[in-house]
């Protein structure tokens, strides 16, 4: 690990004011994925400028008809809220299902998100849910936030400040866990809305990714007889050592089905 | 037996000191004027080294030296170990590689060290490192055990013209065919035993330091027991007396075989603190415990077996290609040949057996002992086999085993090999397991799981593994002035637990209370000079007697001081439970403890002091077996290819047990082990040599989740061999598992006609090979 400055702001603002005064600069969540690349010498920031200390990045909250959740809100957090299982239990379930304790008590959404691994569960969940990506400087729809490989909307020093999930009438996620990792080999989140279906898949592709045929059949009849027949295209899916992208295919739409099942 | 003595379930002395952080690891340990090692690793499976630019280095911040493979060359360092030697059937040797401690002119798998880089901060060293500048001129590689031994593939080894160091044959291969000829059935199987990093909790360390007045050098590493180590040290590396290095481990974060070598790092280090006259420290991390510990396993099989009409085998055949890595480590060719190979026939009685080694260099880590040594992998096979007999001949599978196991009326059983099983009871093994496990009301919990849309099956495994390594040990009791007792041991215990075993066999033996007995280990300074260290499943049945005899001898002085105390002649005394008698009167332990720490008190001609060793010396033909039978149910989620298992019974029959606390861990940790080279372990190299699967993210270590509660039952049947009647535990559990667990995988997919799924049976592997085999099928 390099020598870095270190800033533990208290203020949204400040941190803002430091990131962008510094291109060389980086934003430090948990630390979870940022640390080790340093210690590998992977990267070597100039200064981290450590989230932790700003109150109003943690936690979650009801809002009308949305749930809020601070970029700094831990998993363990976002699984334990009374508030969240109350009104989107679906997403809950989701972040009780990522890496192991270690993880989930250190790890952040806004980390999560912001940092777009392809195998993340947290990317099906805003995407499945319409989500929408709030930063310091603008709101992102989660359609617009996933961009490819690790890429997301955001822009050098732009800073997550929480997530808005509009409360939906259901939702559920399932996920096969990489027998290594414990990310999601395969994760699918499927939402009902008032006025639809959404299907989210991550760790198939390069990023998380929605499946419109499956949303257009659920929409219309929300059965697991609506998805038979809906092939899930092999083609641009992942394929490595430890899945192949037609197990991935395959993966997508047994988990689909047991996710409609499970209503 | 009180509370605290010989076979009672005392919970660990070690746990507390080492669950609330006091332990002291080698990372724990720092000397004066410390410098920071860290070393430059090749990024290539197979290159010639062109030329290694250090001028930047050398001018970096902070560095210290830069040493290279001539330096240590020059200054008359020698080449690392290779343990063993073997001759084919034409009497020709086996090729024996040679490896530097740091790679000269030729580098020959990624993760090679092939320069040092020392500065005042392992910060500095790291960052001089980078710029440490390494012309490679690529070569071809050779990633995988079945390319390496084909003849297409590049040869690593010039000089030698074959990357096959050796075919060794046991026997003529003619001979077995005329008995194979008369087989009324055939079996066969193709396996593979795949390749595993070990990964012990603790990355490897060292830290070194060189007294120049003295000539000594003292070095902490993890180890498992440096008494080979210093000796290599001192032979290999610095050219000087044994007894001028000092090995130390005080506590070492688990050894499983491969933390007892004599590693390049490990002499580097020790070379580089005498050169530069300054300790040096370095502390590996778990990226180059993936890229330089040595692997495990990693085997190619073919085995065919012939039976008669009533199931009874004939004839064993085996062919085994064992990749042992880019140079021969010190075991390496000996696991698949003395290590495993020559017990594979197992528990069951067989009287014409055939095997072939290739041991096959390729351009991966070199591969060495890992729980077991050789030994899973032969069981493997063998059960694997007897299940393919089971499928040949209509027989059940517990009933074609039932038809060939050794009984316990043929014992002492001489091996085809030469080998005396001296007891087992391996028929009760299987009956005691298939009844825990209710294997008769297996059937019905099948449906019930189908209810469900769940594929549940049940397999079974038998195993036998001779333990015990090196033929000598020596141990030391030291009782102080106030009676307590400081057992001086070279056996190491790296999670064994021997500081509560050592202490309960004194309680035992001198009637010493369990609190009173301390341990000192870890240092070949205070180990006896005969001891060896802890490998193989050896401790008890080496150490353990060795303490036995120690102890015998304290009693024997102790009696005549106790006599002396008691004015009475040695013949007229007895010992027990820590009490010396002689008609009606008596002394304690403690009391003659004392007396024998005063002069005035000492009969004549008796030494002061009561201090005895045992230097034990056996058979190096001998060994004992631990036998049993494990099984595994597992429920298939076959859309997803997902297995969890359900149920796990372990039979064992470990001899004696002199703790069943401690032998249910050594159980839980060897299945676990087992479990996740058969289920999550999957080592991966591409065609470049590169390791895909390098770091936690992609090599999956077996988790809590991946496991059942595993119901440890002992059979235990007092080994013949030995003063305890202990056998070893250590080992068992790793050759088990694999073999109940993927015959279960197997029962469960039976409807589609799969006999076999290569190792580890990840999802997607169990999920394609139910596509194959539906294809097959429609086919
Ligand atoms: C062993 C292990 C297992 C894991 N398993 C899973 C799993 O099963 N499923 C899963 O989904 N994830 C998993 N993760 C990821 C984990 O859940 C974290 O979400 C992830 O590592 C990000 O960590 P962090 O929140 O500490 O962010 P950091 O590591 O601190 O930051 C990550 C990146 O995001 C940027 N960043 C952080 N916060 C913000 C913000 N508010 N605004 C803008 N940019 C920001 C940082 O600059 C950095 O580039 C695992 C991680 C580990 C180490």
């Amino acid at each position: 690990m390099e020598n870095f400055g270190y800033h533990a702001p208290t203020k949204i603002a400040d941190a803002a004011q430091l990131a962008e005064a510094n291109e060389d600069a980086k934003l430090m969540a948990g630390g979870m994925t940022l640390l080790p690349t340093l210690k590998q010498r992977l990267a070597a920031p100039s200064d981290l400028i450590d989230l932790a200390g700003i109150a109003d990045l943690r936690g979650v909250c009801r809002d009308g008809d949305e749930i809020v959740i601070g970029a700094m809100t831990t998993h363990a957090e976002v699984h334990e809220s009374a508030v969240l299982r109350e009104a989107i239990a679906g997403l809950a379930s989701l972040a009780g299902q990522i890496g192991d304790p270690a993880v989930r008590h250190r790890g952040t959404i806004g980390g999560s998100i912001a940092n777009a691994d392809p195998a993340a569960d947290y990317p099906a969940g805003v995407l499945g849910h319409g989500a929408t990506i709030v930063t310091n400087k603008r709101k992102i729809a989660a359609d617009d936030f996933f961009l490819g490989l690790f890429e997301t909307a955001l822009e050098p020093g732009e800073i997550i400040t929480g997530v808005r999930f509009p409360i939906p009438v259901w939702s559920t996620y399932q996920k096969l866990r990489h027998p290594a990792s414990g990310y999601a080999v395969v994760g699918v989140c499927i939402v009902q809305t008032k006025t639809g279906v959404r299907v989210a898949v991550t760790g198939a592709g390069p990023s998380a990714f929605r499946m419109a045929a499956m949303e257009e059949a659920l929409t219309k009849d929300f059965s697991v007889k609506s998805i038979e027949g809906i092939a899930v295209a092999a083609d641009d899916l992942n394929n490595d050592i430890h899945a192949s992208a037609a197990y991935r295919a395959h993966v997508v739409s047994v988990l689909a089905k047991r996710a409609v099942a499970s209503r | 037996m009180g509370q605290f003595g010989i076979g009672q379930p005392v919970r660990r002395k070690e746990d507390v000191r080492l669950l609330t952080g006091k332990g002291l690891y080698t990372d724990d340990v720092h000397f004066d004027g410390q410098t920071w090692g860290v070393f430059v690793r090749s990024p290539q499976a197979h290159a010639k080294i062109l030329s290694i630019d250090t001028s930047a280095t050398k001018a970096a911040e902070g560095v210290v030296a830069v040493y290279l493979g001539q330096d240590l060359k020059a200054d008359g360092v020698g080449t690392l170990i290779t343990d063993v030697e073997f001759k084919d059937l034409s009497g020709k040797d086996m090729f024996r590689p040679k490896r530097d401690f740091l790679a000269i002119g030729r580098v020959r798998f990624v993760g090679e060290p092939v320069a040092i880089v020392i500065a005042e901060t392992q910060a500095q060293a790291k960052a001089a490192a980078e710029l440490v500048v390494v012309d490679y001129e690529t070569l071809p590689a050779v990633g995988s055990t079945a390319f390496a031994a084909s003849s297409d593939s590049p040869v690593i080894w010039e000089e030698h013209g074959s990357n096959v160091g050796i075919h060794w044959e046991n026997r003529a291969e003619a001979e077995i065919d005329a008995h194979m000829a008369k087989a009324k059935y055939r079996a066969s199987v193709d396996l593979v035993n795949n390749r595993v990093v070990p990964n012990p909790m603790e990355p490897r360390c060292a830290v070194a330091k060189w007294d120049a007045d003295a000539g000594e050098l003292t070095m902490y590493a993890p180890t498992q027991g440096g008494r080979r180590i210093q000796q290599g040290i001192a032979k290999i590396v610095l050219n000087i007396a044994a007894d001028k290095v000092r090995i130390l481990s005080p506590d070492v974060g688990g050894g499983f075989g491969i933390r007892g070598k004599i590693y390049p790092e490990l002499g580097v280090v020790a070379w580089a603190a005498r050169k530069t006259g300054r300790p040096v420290k370095w502390r590996g991390d778990r990226s180059e415990t993936f890229v330089s510990d040595y692997h495990g396993r990693d085997q190619i099989n073919h085995a065919e077996l012939g039976l008669d009409e009533n199931g009874k085998i004939v004839a064993l055949k085996v062919w085994t290609i064992v990749n042992c890595g880019a140079y021969f480590a010190e075991n390496g060719p000996r696991l698949p040949i003395n290590g495993g190979g020559r017990i594979i026939p197992g528990v069951y009685d067989i009287e014409n057996f055939y095997f072939s080694v290739r041991p096959v260099l390729s351009n991966t880590v070199p591969t060495d002992t890992y729980r077991g040594a050789g030994r899973p992998e032969a069981n493997f096979l063998m059960e694997r086999l007897m299940d393919a007999a089971a499928h040949a001949t209509g027989l059940s599978r517990d009933e074609i085993r039932r038809r060939n196991v050794i009984k316990q009326e043929q014992m002492p059983y001489r091996t085809q090999m030469g080998m005396v099983i001296d007891s087992g009871d391996f028929v009760g093994n299987m009956d005691m397991a298939m009844k825990a496990a209710d294997w008769a009301g297996f059937e019905k919990r099948r449906a019930e799981s189908a209810k469900h849309g769940k594929l549940r099956g049940i397999g079974l495994s038998n195993f036998v593994e001779p333990s015990g390594g090196r033929p000598t040990e020596e141990m030391r009791i030291a009782l102080t002035p106030d009676g307590k007792a400081t057992v001086y041991a070279g056996t190491h215990s790296h999670g064994q637990g021997h500081e509560t075993v050592w202490a309960q066999l004194l309680e035992s033996f001198l009637g010493i209370p369990f609190e009173d007995v301390s341990l000192v280990q870890g240092d070949t300074k205070t180990a006896p000079k005969g001891s060896a260290g802890t490998f193989g499943s050896r401790s008890s049945w080496m150490g353990g007697v060795g303490l036995q005899r120690s102890a015998k001898r304290i009693v024997e002085k102790g009696t005549k001081i106790a006599a002396n105390l008691m004015q009475t002649e040695p013949s007229a005394v007895t010992f027990d439970a820590g009490v010396f008698r002689a008609g009606t009167t008596s002394v304690t332990i403690k009391e003659v403890a004392k007396a024998a720490h005063d002069p005035k008190a000492l009969p004549e001609g008796v030494e002061a002091g009561l201090d005895e060793s045992y230097f034990l010396e056996r058979d190096p033909e001998e060994f004992n077996y631990p036998n049993g039978t494990h099984v595994c149910e597992v429920e298939v989620d076959a859309d997803l290819g997902k297995i969890e298992i359900v149920n796990y019974i372990a039979v064992d029959d470990c001899g004696f047990v002199l703790n069943p606390f401690i032998v249910h861990g050594q159980v839980y940790g060897g299945v676990a082990q087992g479990v996740g080279q058969a289920m999550t372990e999957q080592t991966v190299y591409d065609e470049d040599g590169q390791l895909v699967t390098g770091s936690f993210m992609d090599y999956g270590m077996p988790r809590a989740h991946h496991m059942a509660m595993i119901d440890a039952l002992f059979n235990e049947v007092r080994c013949k061999t030995n003063d305890l009647g202990v056998k070893g535990a250590g080992e068992a559990g790793a050759c088990g598992a694999p073999g109940a667990f993927v015959s279960a995988v197997c029962d469960a997919l039976k409807e589609f006609g799969i006999r076999n799924i290569d190792m580890p049976l990840t999802p997607d592997r169990v999920w394609q090979t139910i596509q194959n085999a539906k294809a097959a099928k429609a086919a």
